[in-house]
């Protein structure tokens, strides 16, 4: 059997975005952020459509909105009337909406499934350079700002106190997972978005001893459940994103034996 | 005595309400501070201006040069979804040798407690690690906000030994806000009753017989402070 090479592009990125997710997910986990990249997931639709209507990349117009997203969510936020869950199940669902009719106004053949729930196999050259480069990003500044963003992590005041600038690092957590919705947008789709950041760090929790452990863990589950997702998603003809997360609910249940093993070899 | 920390009439607004109004103080050299008031008084927010994450409206703050302060926080849950173990915690953004690390877990008295995951410790050796933490680069001042609040009795009177302990050994300066004064009056040299501004202070005995305490906290609790200060150290019921 050859290797196409749109297998070969479809692999190099699904690698890109679960080592990117491993890392990213574990902030998601520890920070409680999960309704919030799940709400600037579906956000992102919206991003997509404005893209299409005026014709620029639609990473670039997908990292934008959600920016945007995220400065109005911190504004409302900072006016404390309605809770975080509130305002996010708000601006998520209106700009999902909102998506969804741009695009179908739009008057352009676009699928929308492949949108919602990722379509891996048929990622493009420049969306390959969106992720060495957004993916690098996110990586590099997660890892050089590391013990700070464990450290505040843990508590916010210690932090402060020890001179870590707070503000500015929940801004650069919320920047990042912009670009890290933009950049798995194609693999896992919008609506599975979450899972990929949750599922392997979740699973990566029982079998680590250290905050950088628990990181690099998760990016291995996440590498063989893209790996061996992507196989299945060839081989039974089904969506990508699905395939890759099914695979990663059975590692994530593989890992609680695993766990009562090595508790009991220490 | 060099003033470590100089706090000239600083006033806090927000959202329209004076948090602080006029407050001034000053923090000195082996000075053993404890700041007490009502819930909403301005505690913390006085803290966060001398520590300098706050600036204040009006007013201003002026630090001693090369300050090193060692900071225990109010409430700390450690985050249970991350596995890291004390030692790892400690050495977050610090440089700690051996030597220092080997003195500060015996003064602390945590050793036993370094390779365990810091989720699963109880209230009050959390108490203490965070105490080690704040001992790491020899600072000369401590700050404390409410260290003992999630602390039952038994275990509040043990932090305040210890941390009263630490603070004759190392000769440092300690700025604490505190409900349980009760607990600190032998060893608390100046207390400072802040409800948005300062109402009295000076050194316990003399604060608890200020008509200002009175008003503040009740007779009874005066009456009961008064007691305390006769060394009849039994357990209270609150």
């Amino acid at each position: 059997m050859t290797i196409e090479p749109f297998i070969i592009k479809g692999l190099i990125a699904g690698v890109i975005v679960a080592l990117v997710a491993g890392v990213m997910g574990c902030f998601v986990v520890w920070r409680r952020m999960a309704y919030f990249g799940d709400s600037l997931a579906h956000s992102a639709l919206l991003g997509i459509a404005l893209g299409i209507a005026l014709g620029i990349n639609h990473s670039l117009s997908v990292i934008i909105l959600c920016s945007l997203f995220a400065l109005i969510l911190v504004w409302l936020q900072n006016k404390g009337i309605f809770a975080t869950d509130t305002l996010l199940g708000i601006l998520a669902h209106a700009s999902l909406s909102i998506g969804v009719i741009t695009i179908s106004i739009l008057e352009q053949i676009v699928d929308l499934h492949s949108y919602l729930f990722g379509d891996v196999l048929t990622v493009g050259n420049d969306q390959i350079w969106w992720l060495v480069i957004g993916g690098g990003t996110v990586l590099g500044l997660l890892t050089y700002n590391w013990s700070s963003l464990v450290l505040m992590t843990i508590d916010e005041d210690l932090a402060q106190a020890e001179n870590v600038p707070v503000a500015r690092y929940q801004m650069l957590l919320m920047f990042l997972m912009t670009i890290v919705v933009a950049i798995s947008i194609k693999i896992v789709g919008i609506l599975l978005i979450a899972s990929l950041l949750i599922i392997a760090p979740a699973a990566s929790r029982q079998l680590s001893k250290s905050p950088e452990m628990m990181a690099m863990i998760a990016c291995l589950i996440g590498v063989i459940s893209v790996v061996s997702g992507m196989y299945f998603s060839f081989e039974l003809d089904t969506p990508s994103g699905p395939t890759i997360v099914a695979a990663l609910t059975a590692l994530f249940v593989i890992s609680f034996p695993i766990s009562r093993i090595a508790m009991k070899k220490n | 005595m060099t003033d470590l920390i100089t706090a000239s009439n600083i006033t806090v607004n927000r959202g329209g309400r004076k948090i602080l109004d006029d407050v001034s103080l000053k923090v000195g050299t082996y000075d053993f501070i404890t700041v007490l008031g009502p819930n909403g008084g301005g505690k913390s927010m006085l803290l966060k201006c001398l520590m300098g994450f706050y600036v204040p409206d009006q007013g201003h703050v002026i630090k001693a040069n090369h300050l090193k302060v060692g900071y225990v926080p109010q409430k700390f849950s450690s985050v249970h979804t991350m596995p890291i173990s004390v030692l790892q915690f400690l050495n977050l953004r610090k440089t700690l040798s051996s030597n220092e690390l080997e003195r500060i877990s015996t003064e602390t008295n945590v050793t036993d407690l370094l390779h365990k995951p810091l989720n699963v410790l109880s209230g009050g050796e959390l108490q203490r690690i965070l105490l080690a933490r704040s001992l790491i680069g020899k600072p000369s001042l401590l700050v404390l906000d409410e260290p003992a609040q999630n602390l039952d009795i038994a275990g509040q009177l043990a932090f305040y030994k210890l941390l009263t302990r630490i603070y004759e050994q190392r000769e440092l300066t300690i700025l604490m806000v505190s409900h349980d004064l009760h607990m600190v009056m032998a060893t608390t040299r100046r207390v400072i009753c802040l409800f948005r501004h300062v109402c009295c202070s000076g050194e316990p005995q003399v604060v608890t017989k200020d008509p200002e305490f009175k008003t503040l906290f009740g007779n009874d609790m005066a009456e009961m402070m008064a007691v305390y200060q006769h060394g009849h150290k039994h357990s209270h019921d609150h």
